[in-house]
């Protein structure tokens, strides 16, 4: 047999013979490869993004919340029935260890409307413990305080994008009117930018009122329970477990829970939301990338398809070749190794293709690509391998042509 | 010592019940240097003949020893091996590859028989020379007569100076004119030394050769001496 070289070259030159056709034969591969790429760098990057989001919110946070009501054999989501008590609150302040801050957080969405515009955007009521227990500042003016929760003050602290589209880009908000539900309050602090949460809300798309205002104004409700989870903080991350342990058991006994009986409110971490969502992502990213190998695979029968045609064109080269000394390992490896030089071109371009989109697209839609090095390794072996697996049918047969017949073949 | 030494060369084709002997006890003795022409009707059993002695097909009965060595028995393999030390080709319809060049043509061979590419592309170019085409070393096929393409199978045919050079009607697609000049530059390179054994039809291109062997229903009909005309009449 003659040298790899030597066939390389062979097969370079009788790619280089047919262009147009080589290059439409290694789309297929480029398309799949990068179709693979560009997926799983998306998806990484919803992950990474999920992921850093989620800890900006703060690694040490525990969310409590109200235990689910259940009725004749239905059961609804966590927080769907109020269980927890504002004694209950004070209780988790003051008598866990290692917390730092715990607050509540009620939510709704409604209109807010200033001088100027009407925008409907969700309305908060909380304690200043909040934005302790968030690291969230105000760029402008002060936050809410312990007075105005105390008696009920209508002040609010507002987010960027509220501030934007009810005032205008670039215009102090503070001392200025917002109404919602017919009661004006007195912006009293714009709040740092937080951009997208976890869950791909804009954080910034938000009023701040105190809870006591928040519940005789805005929404009221069982005055003794807390509408909406409690936001834990621990002094430190590895706190975290123990004060999640000691909530769990000081709530089941301010609530007389029997040993056999389930808890009646929830608490997860920050961590554990992140593992959740970002696994999430992950289901989607691994069953787009499937697809994307489907169409690798599509790609690789393209190869095929057109090495089967090649070696029907050119049964009378192969004769020649054989005639004038060409051994059947010779031609398998010369087919061969089009075939794979197809896939391997196709695959590289591909990859280059895939980080190039996965970036374009990033760009275009404010998310995130994060090319991985495991997958562009995958991809190309695959479409190596695709080049090898289809591309050897139509190697074998050309070399066990018959000379002869290879000869007379018109 | 003779080149080729055919005995009792029988060649069956099988096609479904029926056996076919395209040759039958063939026995044939062609000494090195020789000039033979084979001829005969089609279906004679001349190609077929051709084909064995050229270890493009394998006997099925008979031996056949070429250069001393039985080659009969040989595998595809090995007989890919002694077609590209010990044969040279020339076809009716030329067979060189399209779109690419005379010298890349002539170096095929060389390819195959594992000759560094400088060396290869040097005694290419010798060869192109040799049969008078070393100023088109680098035209395409289709850039090429009729004539000069034979030339360039020809120079391929010789370039890695195998012991025996197979022309299979090599004038079959030439004009008159043309085919004296290819059996002039056939008839030259056995002055040089080479086994030359072609086939043809026609009896002015057969009488170029120092002797004839004429085919018929797979046995030879007659095997004579004469006088080449390379040196003779049309010279």
């Amino acid at each position: 047999m003659i040298a790899f070289g030597e066939t390389l070259r062979l097969a370079q030159r009788a790619l280089r013979r047919n262009k147009m056709r080589s290059f439409l034969t290694a789309l297929g591969i480029i398309i799949g490869v990068a179709a693979v790429i560009c997926m799983v760098s998306i998806g990484e990057g919803a992950k990474s993004r999920i992921r850093t989001q989620i800890e900006g919110a703060g690694t040490n946070v525990i969310l409590v919340f109200s235990g689910s009501s259940s009725s004749g054999g239905m059961r609804g989501g966590m927080g769907s029935q109020p269980t927890i008590t504002f004694d209950d609150l004070r209780a988790i302040q003051t008598e866990v260890n290692s917390v730092r801050a715990a607050a509540p957080l009620s939510r709704t969405s409604t209109q807010a409307i200033s001088e100027s515009a009407t925008w409907t955007t969700t309305v908060y009521g909380t304690t200043p413990e909040y934005f302790v227990i968030r690291n969230w500042n105000t760029v402008r003016g002060a936050q809410l305080t312990a007075s105005d929760q105390a008696g009920a003050a209508k002040n609010a602290v507002i987010g960027q994008t509220v501030a934007e589209k009810l005032f205008g880009a670039g215009t102090d908000p503070i001392g200025q009117v917002v109404r919602i539900r017919n009661a004006p309050y007195i912006i009293v602090g714009l709040l740092d930018k937080k951009g997208q949460g976890g869950m791909g809300d804009d954080q910034d798309d938000a009023i701040f009122v105190p809870l006591s205002a928040f519940n005789s104004r805005i929404q009221g409700g069982l005055s003794n329970f807390v509408r909406g989870p409690v936001y834990v903080s621990a002094t430190t991350t590895e706190a975290i477990d123990t004060v999640r342990r000691d909530i769990g058991s000081l709530l089941r006994e301010r609530h007389r829970l029997g040993p056999d009986d389930e808890d009646d409110f929830s608490t997860v971490s920050m961590a554990e939301m992140t593992g959740m969502l970002t696994s999430a992502t992950q289901t989607l990213t691994t069953l787009l990338a499937s697809i994307a190998f489907v169409s690798l695979f599509v790609g690789g029968i393209g190869v095929m398809n057109i090495m089967l045609v090649s070696v029907t064109e050119r049964t009378r080269e192969i004769g020649i070749r054989m005639a004038v000394g060409a051994q059947p390992a010779d031609i398998l490896a010369q087919f061969l190794i089009e075939a794979l030089t197809l896939a391997a071109i196709g695959g590289i371009i591909g990859v280059l293709l895939g980080i190039g989109v996965g970036e374009l697209l990033a760009s275009r839609f404010g998310w995130n690509s994060t090319p991985r090095t495991d997958i562009i390794v995958l991809a190309l072996v695959v479409s190596a391998t695709v080049g090898v697996v289809f591309g050897l049918y139509p190697a074998r047969k050309a070399s066990r042509l018959d000379p002869i017949e290879a000869l007379r073949y018109e | 010592m003779s080149l080729i030494e055919l005995k009792d060369l029988t060649r069956i084709y099988v096609s479904g019940d029926t056996e076919f002997a395209a040759l039958r006890d063939v026995n044939l003795n062609i000494d090195s240097g020789e000039f033979v022409a084979v001829t005969g009707s089609s279906g004679s059993g001349k190609s077929t003949l051709m084909n064995i002695v050229g270890c493009l097909d394998r006997p099925s009965r008979g031996s056949y020893m070429l250069g001393g060595r039985n080659v009969a028995n040989l595998t595809r393999v090995e007989l890919a091996a002694v077609r590209n030390e010990f044969i040279g080709f020339v076809f009716q319809n030329f067979n060189l590859l399209a779109r690419t060049s005379a010298v890349e043509n002539v170096e095929l061979p060389m390819i195959y028989a594992k000759v560094p590419p400088k060396e290869r592309r040097q005694r290419a170019l010798e060869a192109l020379e040799r049969v008078g085409l070393g100023h088109r070393s680098g035209h395409q096929p289709s850039q090429l007569s009729g004539g000069q393409q034979q030339r360039v199978a020809i120079a391929r045919a010789i370039v890695t100076r195998p012991k025996l050079v197979l022309a299979d009607e090599p004038t079959g697609n030439l004009d008159s004119a043309t085919s004296h000049d290819i059996m002039m530059l056939l008839s030259e390179l056995r002055a040089g030394g080479m086994t030359i054994l072609f086939v043809t039809h026609e009896a002015d291109i057969a009488a170029f050769a120092a002797r004839c062997i004429v085919m018929k229903d797979g046995a030879v009909l007659r095997d004579e001496r004469q006088v080449s005309s390379s040196t003779g009449v049309h010279a």
